[in-house]
This record gives structure tokens, sequence and C-alpha cells, in this order.
């Protein structure tokens, strides 16, 4: 059973400080432990506020750890993303842990295609192969095909929400995390989207996910793991 | 969130670059103060911080142009291994800046012979080198000045008649000739318009990842760090006081000044 465990938390804490509205301190995650395995979706669920983005973004070393550790089970041993090195961090990031948010960052001149390609083609992969599994992806997503070779700024919300998923799933991380993938879909490309979770899901990645819409939370939960929302400290 | 990192660097044992307690004082005045990091191929490091905080000192300290009030700057020679570059011969430290390293400046005009052809600014570095042959420097010139997107009908037109967008774009491909593996850059896209910002930046990220440069990058421009590098430091009063993976520093600033920053930048 452990060597099917990809993310281990122990005693996570986070608390924010806001130096410049007068040292305000706001306590978010306290002491939170967390087991994800392959073959899971564990879905985050808690009020607004409870901390479920802290703690997704604490999984992909975007938030900082400051107590306790989360560790990601990379290239055959664990790693523990509180005291990593920067380059290990984005080893992890390139080989082992995606993140898909609710927005797209456009890059200046980057065409969709080759924004949903980059990932491969940084690992390596053949551009050929590389933009032909980048094309199947964007055309189950549904982004029309005049789309591919133009870059998002100008595309709609949910047609970029689109291309973010496509470029979040095309690595076939082994761990995924998912920040509200569907918010600005329709409910045809929900259920698109809900059948891509559910295939990464079978064929073994580990994934963590927000999803406020409880047809697909329902949908795509093998779990629950609630988190609360903490008094805040004086 | 990290447009940067997509593709990571490259594992090698040893840094490329270790920067240890640098120190350079100007007289009473700090330029910068007790600074190390360490640099490995592959990754590029943005410098931020505002005018004044140390961040060009730093970089003019890190590339060889300023010795070190206090501190080393260690360099991973090929076949010799790290090695104090203030303790090179001068001639070698200079062969060292014009092979394996390049500089970018802020004003292409710093870093640019600007009344000689665009062709003869890329092909110096060749030359100086010691390639001889005029046709293989000719050929190579026009496929740099072809990967930088610069019009190769240019290349016997003096920079001085060119934009800035494209002196900065012929600057990068008088750097990139001699296939360098740390790049130093100062502001490189400060002077110019936004719209030409974007594309330089977009043409300096590709060229990175695909040569798999090592960067230093100094800026005061938030989103450039964030689109470029990988890793950043922020400076204050000539100290580092924050550094991580650029996402880190700009998602989840702790310093208080880095808070500070981070909240200054207007939503376009």
């Amino acid at each position: 059973m452990t060597a099917d465990l990809m993310v281990r938390v122990r005693g996570l804490s986070k608390t924010f400080v806001l130096h410049h509205q007068n040292g305000a301190r706001l306590p978010v995650l306290d002491c939170v432990d967390l087991d994800v395995q392959r073959g899971e979706c564990v879905v985050l669920h808690g009020p607004s506020g409870a901390g479920k983005s802290t703690l997704l973004r604490s999984l992909y070393a975007n938030y900082r750890i400051q107590h306790g550790s989360v560790e990601i089970h990379h290239a055959g041993k664990w790693v523990n993303l509180a005291d990593a090195a920067p380059r290990e961090l984005l080893a992890v990031r390139a080989q082992t842990v995606g993140y898909v948010s609710q927005f797209l960052r456009v890059i200046p001149r980057v065409p969709a295609l080759e924004l949903v390609a980059q990932p491969l083609l940084g690992a390596g992969v053949a551009r050929r192969d590389a933009e032909s599994r980048a094309g199947a992806l964007l055309a189950r997503l549904n982004v029309p095909a005049k789309l591919w070779s133009l870059p998002p700024a100008t595309f709609s919300g949910g047609e970029q929400q689109r291309v973010n998923i496509a470029r979040g799933f095309i690595s076939r991380f082994p761990v995924l995390l998912l920040d509200e993938p569907t918010a600005a879909l329709d409910s045809a490309n929900r259920a698109v989207v809900a059948d891509m979770i559910d295939d990464a899901r079978r064929e073994g990645a580990a994934i963590v996910g927000i999803f406020h819409d409880d047809e697909v939370r329902s949908r795509v939960a093998t779990r629950l793991h609630p988190l609360a929302a903490l008094p805040e400290a004086a | 969130m990290a447009t940067a990192s997509t593709s990571a660097p490259e594992f090698a044992s040893a840094p490329l670059l270790r920067v240890n307690a640098v120190t350079r004082l100007y007289g009473e005045r700090t330029g910068c103060r007790d600074v190390s990091f360490d640099l490995h191929q592959g990754e590029v490091l943005a410098i931020a911080g505002e005018s004044g905080s140390g961040k060009t000192t730093l970089l003019n300290c890190i590339a060889g142009r300023s010795r070190p009030t206090a501190g080393t700057v260690e360099y991973n020679l090929r076949h010799e291994g790290l090695r104090d570059i203030y303790r090179l011969s001068e001639a070698r430290l200079r062969l060292l800046a014009r092979t394996d390293w390049g500089f970018v400046h802020q004003n292409p005009r710093d870093g640019l012979r600007i009344d000689v052809s665009a062709g003869a600014n890329v092909g110096e570095r060749l030359m100086a080198i010691g390639d001889r042959h005029y046709g293989r420097i000719r050929d190579t010139t026009e496929d740099w000045m072809h990967r930088v997107e610069l019009d190769t009908s240019r290349i016997d037109d003096a920079p001085a008649t060119f934009s800035g967008g494209m002196q900065q774009r012929l600057q990068i491909a008088r750097n990139l000739v001699t296939h360098p593996r740390l790049m130093f850059m100062d502001e490189p896209t400060a002077s110019l318009d936004v719209s030409v910002q974007a594309r330089l930046l977009d043409l300096l990220r590709g060229l990175a990842s695909e040569l798999g440069l090592a960067a230093i990058v100094v800026t005061h421009d938030l989103a450039v760090a964030r689109l470029l590098a990988h890793r950043l430091l922020i400076m204050k009063s000539g100290q580092v006081v924050e550094s991580g993976l650029t996402d880190q520093v700009l998602d989840d600033p702790q310093h208080p000044y880095t808070q500070l920053l981070v909240s200054s930048v207007l939503q376009a």
C-alpha cells in the first residue's frame, strides 16, 4: 500500500503575516495531515477561507511551508518540499506534480497549441508528437481548431481555461493538483473535464482538487478531505 | 503559475556559478553586502529591487567587471571545475567573458559598436575566438540574425540605423554567437516600448530553454521576472532580503519589502 502513496502531508501549518496591515496574522492551516495514493481523487472540502487553495498551493511549493512537511514521491524517493533546493522543486514540478489553476497565464505571442505542447517539448518529446497530443487534447476539450494557432490572450474565459486544462493534463503527471478547473465551463465541457479526471485517476494519478460545483465534485471525488476555517488570531 | 519553469534545468552535480558572501563597498557606502547563491546549468535567476538597491553592482561583481571588496565568485570552468574568477589572469577572464559568457546591457549602445555593420558586430565575437573563415562567419551571423528575428538583408547596415528593439536583438545575437553557457542581462527590456518588450521577452525565454542557458537577469519589473526566471532574489539597500522560486516569492512574499513591492504592481 505504501508503494502507492504519492503525497504525504504531516503537521502542515500556515499563518500569513501582512506586514503592511499592522502585522496582521491570518492563521489558515493548523496541523494538517493528508495522504494521497495513486488512483485516488481527494477533494478538499470546506467553506470559503478554510484554506483549500492554501493547502493545494503548498503541495506545489507555490506557498512556502512554514511548519510541518509536504513530501512528494518523486523519481523513486521522497522529497520534502519544505527543505528541498530550488532545482529539486523545479524537477518535481517538471516530472511529478502538475498544477492546473483557474486562470491561464497568457504568454505574449505564444499560440494555444504551442502553449499546450510546451511541457512535453520541455521534457524532450519530439515536436510532431507533442503537437499531435496537444491537438488531440484541445479537440477533446472542444477548442475550435481555428484557434489553435492564435495566442489565447483574446480567447473567452472558458476557452482560456480549457487551454490551461489541456496544458495541465498533457504530461500525465503522477500527481495532479486541480484548483477549480471547471469554474468557467458550460455543462458539456464540465463533463469532458470530469471524464479526463477519471481517466487520469484510472491510469494511476494521485489527484487532489478543489471543486465548488456539487455535481462535478460528487462525480470525480473518491474521498472528501474536510477543512474548517480557523478562528482569527488576535 | 510557473510559466518559466516548464522545462527543468539540467542536473549537474556542481553548480555553474557559486557566489559566496560577495560584498562591494564604495568607500563608506554599500553597493551590495554578503550575497551568496549557487546557479546551475539551465537556471535563470532574476534579481529585482528598486533603483539603488545594489542589483547592478552585484551583477557587475559576478560578471567579472568589478572586483568585490570581500567574498568570492567561482565559475565552473570546462575541465577545471570551480575557480575564483578574480584569481584568473586578466587575459583569461577577458576570454571567458567573450566566449563562455554574454553580457546584455540595458542600453544596446553600450553593448554594440554602433557605427560598424550589424554583421561585423556579430562576427567580431567569432573572430575574437579565432575564426578567420569569412564565408562561415557570414553564414553564422545570418543564422543568428534570423534566430533573433532580424531581417538578414540588413546585415551590412550599421545598428545606428536600427530601432531600439532591433538593436537589443542584435546585441543578444552578438552575445549568443559563441554559444555561451551563462548570460548576464541588465534590464534587457527596460529601454523598449511595451509591445517590443513582449516580443523580446518571448524570444529570450525561448532561446534560454532551447539552448539550456543559465542567466542572471537584473530587472525592476516583476512581470519580467515572472516570465523569464526560475528563481528570484529581492534586494533592498544592498542586501538580499528574500529569495526562492519566482512564483513563491511573488505569490507568497514573506519580507515586508517584498510584500510592498508585490502589492505595488499595477494590474493592467
